[in-house]
């Protein structure tokens, strides 16, 4: 699968939530690779990518959270100022737009998880330009 | 089905008679044996021989939860404690409980009740049948109990508490009925999901759902989640306990068993009696109560009467669904607001659980209203803007019903308090001056 599963996870704005799904995961020994959250005033949303995915969403909703999976795109761009934005300039001419997208770096390389409007146009795309597409089994 | 079809379809003019002659009777004997009622119809000036056809009844006086309470424990008791042969009581969250005492021959008349119910919801000596009602001083446990019995039919004592092990005993033993509340019925099935048992395997096929108000739409989500058949019972211990009304399988309001219980619908306010159809507040006369017979009982719960025979064939006058009741509603800003009207809102939102809290406030002298409501496990979107516009719209919708503005609140699952009993759905903070 070129695309990777992401956790979206509904979470209340009470302190010590995230660190409650974090000792969920932790005790199924699943890592958390990368995660985002955004928010509103009184609750948010947690975007994780873990090494687990199917074993994450049990367990966190044997804990009473709501989760749901979502299809996003991993890509890797060299860590150096303005290789990500080559990137965005690609989708942009071809009117994808990007709903969130969030950063992690691993050593040199950077990777940015998005998630676009038309995911399959936005592969196809990506492709066409010769970007690094990381999947499920290379993160 | 129909258990006993000379009562359950009488005609009008028998009916009439019956329940002329029988108040006839009852009027006599709190006359002479509860001094409560001696004194209140002095006080109107009436005597037993004013009483001479059901009609006469509006002469009466009324029997409220407070009069009740003042005569605690045993002043409304129209015989000897040695007749009485099981006592129940109603909780009260202030002041006493009330007492309600049966003789023999009520719990007789409890049963024939029960009996009455379950045929018309098809429960058969075939069925396996489980309660899920509290057992104790509550009615629900035993009314049902030994209603189920009287059918025939095999009972189950399950009572409340262990829900996972409710959920193996419908399983392994084939349990065909169940009785409960209807907010039980939503946890069951929630267990139910919760341990992946397929609800589509069980053989559970009738559900008696009573002790607290529900909706149309909670009907459709029992009856999708337990893939059963779900029948309204209404009941009150003051009167009896479960099996005053029941539904049937026209699901189309409650036939009231009028010739042990008859109904009358008046203005909470003028206290008038109101025709067929309009909404008011629901009142009992129990025609044939030993133990204690009350007179014209305000039992505070707001619905309408039905009149005319029903396609079952039952004859007897039926309610429609208890809209909500004079003491539970919320007045918010001037405007009235029943709980069960949040409720059938929701129950319309596939993206919610049907768990839900009002948190009523007074901020600034005006009053707020907040409800709380779940998001469920599986179902939401990942877009912030998403769920914004789904609480937008939850809130849109309930503005639009209920006439005053609410402010939504998404929960996680399972973070409003379950309960087995009655459901606590109100929080009110304010400050009465
Ligand atoms: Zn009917």
């Amino acid at each position: 699968m070129i695309t990777i599963k992401q956790l979206s996870i509904f979470l209340e704005n009470k302190n010590g939530r995230i660190n409650d799904v974090a000792k969920v995961l932790a005790k199924e020994g699943i890592n958390m690779q990368a995660f985002s959250m955004a928010e509103t005033a009184d609750f948010g949303i947690l975007r994780l990518i873990v090494s687990d995915v199917e074993k994450a969403v049990t367990a966190l909703r044997a804990a009473d959270f709501a989760v749901m999976l979502t299809d996003v795109v991993c890509i890797q761009c060299a860590n150096t100022p303005g290789s990500l934005s080559a990137v965005l300039d690609y989708l942009a001419a071809e009117n994808i737009f990007i709903e969130y997208m969030y950063a992690f770096s691993e050593g040199d390389t950077a990777r940015t998880i998005i998630r676009p409007t038309d995911l399959p146009r936005c592969i196809e795309i990506l492709q066409k330009n010769h970007c690094r597409i990381i999947d499920t089994y290379s993160l | 089905m129909i258990w006993n079809e000379n009562k359950e379809c009488m005609s009008r003019e028998q009916m009439h008679e019956l329940q002329s002659k029988r108040l006839r009777k009852l009027v006599s004997t709190v006359y002479h044996n509860t001094p409560f009622y001696r004194r209140k119809m002095q006080e109107m000036d009436i005597t037993p021989d004013d009483i001479r056809t059901i009609d006469d009844i509006v002469k009466l006086p009324f029997t409220t939860k407070q009069d009740l309470r003042d005569n605690y424990p045993f002043g409304l008791q129209a015989v000897p404690t040695s007749e009485i042969v099981r006592i129940h009581a109603s909780s009260g969250t202030t002041g006493n409980p009330t007492i309600v005492g049966y003789t023999r021959h009520d719990l007789g008349i409890w049963q024939e009740s029960i009996a009455r119910c379950l045929t018309a919801y098809g429960i058969t000596r075939n069925d396996i049948f489980s309660v899920g009602y509290g057992y104790g001083l509550f009615t629900g446990g035993l009314g049902a109990h030994y209603g189920a019995e009287y059918v025939g039919a095999t009972v189950i004592p399950t009572s409340t508490g262990n829900t996972e092990k409710h959920v193996r005993l419908i399983r392994d033993l084939g349990i065909t009925g169940i009785a409960c509340t209807p907010s039980y019925a939503l946890y069951l099935a929630e267990t139910i999901e919760k341990m992946g048992v397929d609800a589509k395997q069980l053989k559970l096929r009738v559900g008696m759902f009573g002790a607290e108000p529900w909706t149309e739409n909670m009907r459709k989500e029992i009856e999708n989640r337990l893939h059963l058949n779900a029948y309204n019972c209404y009941g009150l211990s003051e009167i009896m306990g479960p099996g005053v009304a029941h539904e049937c399988e026209c699901k189309n309001g409650s036939h009231i068993l009028e010739d042990h219980y008859y109904p009358e619908i008046i203005s909470p306010e003028t206290l008038q009696p109101l025709p067929y159809g309009e909404t008011g507040e629901l009142v009992f006369t129990t025609l044939t109560k030993e133990g204690m017979p009350l007179l014209r009982y305000r039992t505070k719960d707001l619905t309408s009467l039905i009149e005319g025979e029903c396609e079952c064939g039952r004859t007897n006058v039926r309610m429609t669904r208890i809209v909500g009741r004079s003491d539970d509603m919320l007045i918010i800003r001037g405007i009235n607001v029943f709980p069960s009207q949040v409720e059938s809102v929701i129950l319309e939102m596939p993206e919610f659980e049907p768990q839900y809290l009002l948190v009523v406030d007074r901020i600034n002298n005006l009053d707020t209203l907040q409800v709380q409501v779940e998001v469920r496990r599986d179902f939401f979107s990942d877009e912030l803007s998403t769920m914004l516009t789904l609480r937008k719209r939850l809130a849109d919708r309930l503005k639009s019903v209920l006439t005053v503005s609410v402010d939504v609140k998404l929960v996680e699952p399972n973070s409003i308090q379950r309960s087995e009993g009655k459901s606590k759905r109100v929080v009110d903070k304010r400050v009465i001056e």
